[in-house]
């Protein structure tokens, strides 16, 4: 029965093609332009590390005090943390794991002197990020508690460093020239770089080229590498490197991994304590004002899914209520026009039930339709994304089966959702009437 | 014509009814809410920076191997090679001034701080953006000077990048200059940085010069200042004016110019760029915010007429007869016309009503949930005629259809 309601509908469809072109645009555009704005939505919200960013954390001590904010930072402490603050952190160590990092950039002078000098980006960092953030290695490992102590000169490069300076072979326990000094290799990283870059969203606001190397916090600061990311003063450091770790100036970020309630618990105490003991010492003369946010929380506070998507998001959704709209007047419409002979139909026998099928089916065709027609324009929207959207977040968004598969769901159950009403009412019709009129 | 007929009809077609006015409220909501949205951004987007803006580039270079600043032997050969640079890029036959900068209006990158009216003062009385560089960095901006002077070569001095301790003179813009000074006595005053204790006289006040990090309408995106000091640091910026239509000319002789003068460097694709890249780049979202709601809003526009001529047809279809009774006792073709007209004048007018409830609302949504700015209400009024128009257009044709019905169509059986 239901291929002979398919038949029918064809038939009933192809004999206003202009009423069913404007359903099928509408249900086409509607879905692609709320398609679109999603995958852009999809690429940049995501939660880059679902199994675990519950147990991630980054403490905020406030080491700038309630004269160093702006009135619009509602009482929030820096989103960075000072050189003092960091290296109390990093000796108590009042999480299972921890790092402190901050990006550096060196430039590389490659041993082929007809070759000009370039420059890489990276990160310094402590043993434990290695194992926190999951990085997959593709030769290697990342270096141990020892290396960090011995403030040695290790690194970990990536694999598309190590495919430019070593073809891609296992570069492991050999030596890179950086900055004109020399490192050993202890690990090659497999191509890593989870989105948005959640480790160090404040720096790179959570998109662009992924790191070529990290290297141990401490042998970075010992060979005085600037931050390649912001500096926040409230009060200048006067002198140089020296003067500067010791200021207030906030370029740090601390990850602590705290698997459970009573580690956050244990941590939240320790950063109190710790801000309470500073107090006292007459380093800040204000009350702790600390925050201890896990990924989600902290992608949300630093604003890393872009304004534009979010309100982008939103028209497209408005537009789609304005297209499911409209395809309810128009199947309405449609569909009222045939009270004769569903009318017919109902006085032959046909139940209230049949008429639903057989209207529904109908309208699951044009569903179908504008399904694919979205589809299209969707796959045309998503590469045309970089003509609106910043290089980084379009270079993310992409059609994949989830996409193309929700984009044919919801036009399909938009339209049968749509159809619902306008199907009512043709059951409603009462033969009688319509028998009668004739 | 009386409206009593057309409502009467209207009662017989209620979900009709809602629905065109429903969409038409959703398409009024919707519209004047994006217009406001894209006329703001078009309007952040041209805001002059200050700067003129033809003929200006900017390269960045990193030095390799170079010593750090933190030492005076180290801070004097940074320099020394800074200097040889800035002679290098001098003598290029297309370039007309160079000067170091620290950073550019709309850069994204740059160094904020406070100013205070007393020594050691705790809360600054205005935040500030930063501007370091030589005595050509006005002229090579083309920053308007509107008291006061320029900074002359004595009063260039040279630091390391991380020493910011106080300036000796520097040059404000002049809405520093009026919230510090509001009598417009600022030149030969003394301010003081970043709660130092150095009193720093101001030599002159600039018109505008727009913020390297907030391209927002913050008080910071127009409070910036300058200090004649060249930052000594191992990457140096430099900002160059070309020669007047020579501008693709000049960017490219400087690559190869500063190799040869000093291999040991990083200069990449990204080094040289033009102020229009910088500002295309800032304003990237913005521009593409703009675009894609252009584009959202015409199409909405056109599904909701193609919606109204949809409904409208079949209404003229279900019809027919009725249309021509009237016209058999005695209606013209243009009082047909009309009472279609006025249908949907009613209706996009209950649309519109609806839909400016709607508009508002939405409006003051965005206000709490995106810190959007209240929408004036010449957008919902414009927003108001447009659907009104909008309904008018696309009825005309059903419309007319309709009162082509010949009035035999009255002994039609139905």
């Amino acid at each position: 029965m239901l291929a002979y309601y398919l038949r029918l509908g064809l038939r009933s469809l192809r004999r206003n093609p202009v009423l069913t072109g404007l359903m099928i645009m509408a249900i086409g555009f509607g879905v692609a332009a709320s398609m679109t704005t999603f995958a852009v939505f999809r690429a940049v919200s995501g939660n880059p590390i679902p199994w675990k960013s519950g147990q991630l954390f980054v403490p905020q001590i406030d080491g700038f005090g309630p004269s160093g904010r702006d009135p619009g930072d509602n009482g929030e402490p820096p989103d960075a943390l000072n050189y003092q603050d960091t290296l109390a952190l990093m000796r108590a160590h009042p999480a299972s794991r921890q790092t402190a990092l901050y990006p550096v950039a060196i430039s590389v002078v490659p041993a082929d002197a007809s070759k000009q000098p370039f420059s890489i980006s990276g990160y310094a960092v402590t043993t434990d990020f290695f194992g926190m953030f999951e990085m997959p290695f593709q030769y290697g490992n990342g270096w141990g508690t020892n290396e960090d102590d011995r403030r040695a000169s290790t690194v970990v490069i990536s694999s598309k460093l190590n495919q430019k300076v070593f073809n891609g072979a296992n570069s492991v326990g050999r030596n890179i020239v950086l900055d004109n000094r020399d490192y050993r290799i202890v690990g090659v990283a497999k191509s890593w770089d989870p989105h948005p870059r959640y480790y160090d969203v404040v720096n790179t606001s959570g998109f662009g080229d992924a790191p070529d190397f990290f290297m141990p916090f401490s042998r970075a600061i010992d060979l005085q590498m600037d931050t390649d990311g912001n500096n926040n003063c409230n009060k200048s450091p006067e002198g140089g490197w020296d003067a500067w770790l010791q200021s207030t100036c906030v370029w740090l970020t601390v990850w602590a991994e705290l698997p459970d309630a009573a580690a956050v618990q244990r941590y939240r105490s320790y950063l109190d304590g710790y801000a309470a003991d500073q107090k006292r010492a007459g380093r800040y003369n204000w009350a702790p004002n600390n925050r201890l946010r896990n990924v989600m929380e902290w992608l949300d506070h630093e604003h890393v899914v872009p304004q534009e998507t979010k309100v982008s998001l939103l028209v497209a959704l408005g537009f789609l209520a304005v297209c499911l709209v409209n395809t309810i007047g128009l199947l309405l419409a449609k569909f009222m026009r045939r009270s004769q002979e569903i009318g017919v139909r109902r006085a032959l026998g046909a139940s209230r039930r049949e008429i639903y099928t057989q209207f529904l089916a109908e309208a699951s065709m044009v569903g179908v339709a504008g399904g694919v027609l979205g589809l299209l324009l969707t796959a045309g929207g998503v590469y045309s994304i970089g003509l609106v959207f910043e290089p980084e977040v379009a270079a993310l968004a992409h059609v994949d089966f989830g996409l193309i598969g929700l984009t044919l769901l919801v036009a399909i159950g938009a339209t049968v959702i749509a159809a619902f009403y306008p199907t009512w009412r043709a059951a409603q019709v009462q033969p009688a009437w319509q028998l009668k009129s004739n | 014509m009386t409206l009593h007929p057309i409502l009467a009809a209207l009662r017989k077609h209620k979900a009709g009814v809602v629905l065109i006015s429903l969409q038409i409220a959703l398409t009024l909501a919707i519209v004047c809410n994006a217009i406001f949205i894209i006329q703001k951004r078009i309007d952040m987007v041209h805001r002059p920076t200050g700067l003129n803006e033809d003929n200006l580039f900017l390269v960045t270079q990193q030095w390799v191997g170079a010593p750090d600043g933190d030492d005076p032997a180290g801070l004097e050969k940074l320099d020394s090679m800074q200097q040889a640079d800035l002679a290098t890029l001098r003598n290029l036959p297309d370039v007309a001034s160079v000067s170091p900068i620290r950073s550019l209006p709309l850069l994204r990158s740059g160094s904020v701080g406070g100013i205070g009216m007393k020594p050691l003062q705790q809360k600054s009385t205005v935040d500030a953006n930063f501007f370091f560089g030589d005595e050509h960095m006005l002229s090579t901006l083309g920053l308007k000077l509107v008291a006061g002077r320029d900074f002359t070569a004595a009063d260039v001095q040279h630091k390391g990048f991380r020493d910011e301790s106080g300036p000796v003179l520097t040059i404000i813009t002049k809405p520093i200059a009026d919230k510090l000074f509001p009598r417009g006595d600022a030149v030969g005053k003394v301010i003081y940085f970043d709660s130092g204790s150095t009193p720093t006289t101001i030599v002159g006040v600039v018109a505008r010069l727009q913020s390297p990090i907030d391209s927002g309408d913050s008080g910071l995106a127009w409070n910036s200042v300058m200090f004649p000091i060249r930052q000594d640091a191992n990457f140096a910026r430099y900002v160059l004016r070309a020669k007047p239509g020579r501008l693709v000319q000049a960017m490219n002789a400087v690559t190869p110019a500063l190799y040869a003068a000093n291999p040991m460097r990083v200069l990449d694709d990204r080094s040289v760029r033009s102020f229009a890249d910088i500002r295309a780049r800032a304003y990237r979202a913005d521009v593409g915010m703009a675009i894609l709601m252009s584009v959202i809003c015409l199409i909405l526009l056109a599904v909701t007429a193609a919606g109204i001529v949809g409904l409208t047809s079949f209404w003229v279809g279900q019809r027919r007869r009725q249309i021509g009774v009237r016209r058999a006792l005695g209606a013209r073709k243009v009082d047909i016309l009309h009472y279609f007209q006025l249908e949907n004048l009613l209706i996009a007018g209950i649309g519109a009503v609806i839909g400016i409830l709607l508009a508002v609302g939405l409006n003051l949504w965005l206000i709490t949930r995106f810190e959007m700015d209240r929408m004036p209400v010449i957008y919902v009024a414009v927003g108001v005629l447009a659907v009104l128009a909008l309904g008018q257009a696309a009825v005309f044709v059903p419309a007319r259809r309709a009162s082509n019905v010949p009035p035999v169509v009255a002994t039609h059986a139905a």
